[in-house]
């Protein structure tokens, strides 16, 4: 059980020992905590001896009587907001002017208890400053690894981006000092590289401006009654040309007449990444087959290939981001490692599900299930 | 009797550079050998720990290979074995983005085993100084 400090300022002895007597046993939980808070009670009789506790002991909460012997409620509040402190605190007032009240609050003060007051005043009182306490801890909590999660994510990034910049920067280097002699054809394999990385880059920008896309939210989807046969269509006409320079066959088997509530933008990026993949990861000669259709309440799709397959070691990183499986055979292939994160987090988007089966050598199916609404 | 070649190769210094990505480690290669060294390349961990067995004199490790921090790592492992193996480890992400990796700190010092942190954009002759460097030569 977690504890809670408590602290109790007040100068009259009746109130310190009534919140000491009151809290003792008892505990708060919340449906959606883990454990139950149990509570601590320390207590001061003036503001200055407060102030010295709550620098020696980590506090929690305080409940403050304005009226003290010394410096009033009021300044030790102000103190504890200047060193901000992550504490909750409560004033406890028996005849607070407006004016204190408004001035409490500006200062962070949580919540005011009006004295005199009974047990059960001061249990829900507790109690509610108690899911306010873990509700602040908590989003502060989500924030900052959400920080590091993107910080990670851009540090991948510039890596990713920097890589292919330095690449064609050291051959132009080396061009440029006529390194390999004065004829351009010993340069040929230099500046071939070079139009690979740059193309790699390209290719990585847009994936980027996707990311980008399902970052900016709900805000910019235009969800809309969408055909998806003629997307799928389309799809298979932007991986055509590179399927024709593998000599790799396409075959559809897609349903005329599929409609789904959906941002036609994102259903193309799931089906032209999910497309280029069955190519970019297959053989001469090899197959892809490409199915779209309604199943039930279902819309299911399929993308099949005869490729180089994924070992079953390797099946749990294909959805991270900038994951890219290294082998012999992928070593020469471009790619980001962004496509697969991007449309399983569309797929998240439409609350559906993809899957995926592989056999290394033979090949590789990805399935998409989104339920229709 | 040696032969001339035998002589020279054997006085000749051998670099061993680790990464993965294929355009830099040809880049690398062609400038330290044109500086007159041998070289041997290694595309990961486990390429670079089996390359380590051919004793080179200077061991050049990409910082982001497998894993984020995997020149740290190799760095770390090849300290252990041979503390008086000069190492440089080279990084594509540039300090002044605020992206440092954390090795300001003591404490990180004192497990990243690096002789020289260098930026891969650095330029050849300022390599072949630091190189020079780090085998006193
Ligand atoms: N159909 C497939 N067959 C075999 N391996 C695949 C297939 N699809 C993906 N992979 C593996 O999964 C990795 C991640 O794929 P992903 O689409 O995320 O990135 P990518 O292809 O590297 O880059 P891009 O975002 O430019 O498509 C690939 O690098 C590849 O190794």
């Amino acid at each position: 059980m977690e504890k809670l400090k408590v602290l109790v300022v007040d100068d009259e002895p009746g109130i310190r020992s009534g919140v000491q007597r009151v809290l003792k046993n008892y505990t708060v939980g919340f449906p959606f905590m883990d454990e139950d808070f149990s509570f601590e009670v320390m207590d001061a009789e003036t503001g200055e001896s407060a102030l010295n506790m709550i620098t020696h002991h980590e506090i929690d909460i305080i409940l403050l009587d304005n009226k003290l012997p010394g410096i009033q409620g009021i300044e030790v509040l102000e103190k504890i907001n200047k060193m901000s402190l992550d504490i909750a605190v409560m004033m406890i007032t028996s005849y607070a002017s407006l004016e204190i009240a408004v001035k409490a609050t500006t200062l962070g003060a949580y919540n005011f208890i009006p004295k005199p007051f009974t047990p059960d005043e001061v249990k829900s009182a507790i109690e509610n400053i108690s899911k306010h306490l873990f509700l602040m801890r908590m989003t502060r909590k989500m924030k900052e690894e959400g920080r590091q999660i993107r910080f990670r994510f851009l540090s991948v990034l510039s890596h990713e981006l920097k890589s292919p910049l330095n690449a064609v920067e050291g051959y132009l280097e080396i061009m440029k000092e006529k390194q390999a002699g004065e004829n351009i054809t010993e340069y040929m394999s230099m500046i071939d590289r070079s139009l690979v990385r740059i193309k790699a880059m390209r290719g990585l920008i847009m994936d980027m401006l996707d990311l980008t896309r399902l970052e900016s939210g709900k805000k910019s989807r235009k969800l809309q009654n969408v055909n998806l046969n003629y997307l799928a269509r389309m799809a298979v006409d932007t991986v055509m040309p590179l399927a024709i320079q593998s000599n790799i066959e396409i075959i559809t088997n897609l349903e005329d007449e599929v409609q789904l509530t959906a941002d036609p933008d994102e259903m193309e990026i799931i089906f032209n990444n999910l497309l280029s993949n069955a190519v970019k990861y297959n053989r001469k000669n090899g197959e892809v087959q490409f199915e779209v259709k309604q199943k039930g309440n279902n819309l299911m799709i399929r993308v099949s290939d005869t490729g180089i397959g994924i070992d079953q070691e390797d099946l749990p990183k294909l959805f991270a981001e900038f994951s890219r499986i290294k082998t012999n055979e992928t070593q020469n292939i471009n790619g980001s490692g962004l496509g697969l994160s991007i449309v399983k987090k569309m797929v998240d988007l439409y609350r559906g599900t993809i899957d995926v089966s592989s056999q290394p050598r033979l090949g590789t199916t990805f399935k998409i299930t989104l339920p229709i609404i | 009797m040696m032969s001339k070649t035998e002589a020279m190769s054997r006085i000749k210094k051998m670099i061993l550079i680790v990464d993965d990505d294929p355009d830099y480690l040809f880049q690398m290669k062609y400038h330290i050998e044109n500086f007159g060294f041998d070289v041997i390349t290694a595309e990961n961990m486990k390429e670079a720990e089996k390359a380590l067995e051919e004793k080179p004199d200077l061991a050049i490790l990409d910082l982001m290979m497998e894993t984020q921090d995997a020149g740290f790592v190799l760095a770390y492992k090849i300290k252990k074995q041979q503390p008086r193996l000069p190492v440089i480890i080279a990084s594509a992400v540039a300090a002044e983005r605020g992206i440092n990796f954390r090795v300001e700190t003591k404490e990180d010092k004192k497990w990243i085993k690096a002789d020289l942190f260098i930026e891969k954009g650095i330029r050849s002759d300022q390599l072949h100084r630091e190189i020079k460097r780090l085998l006193k030569l």
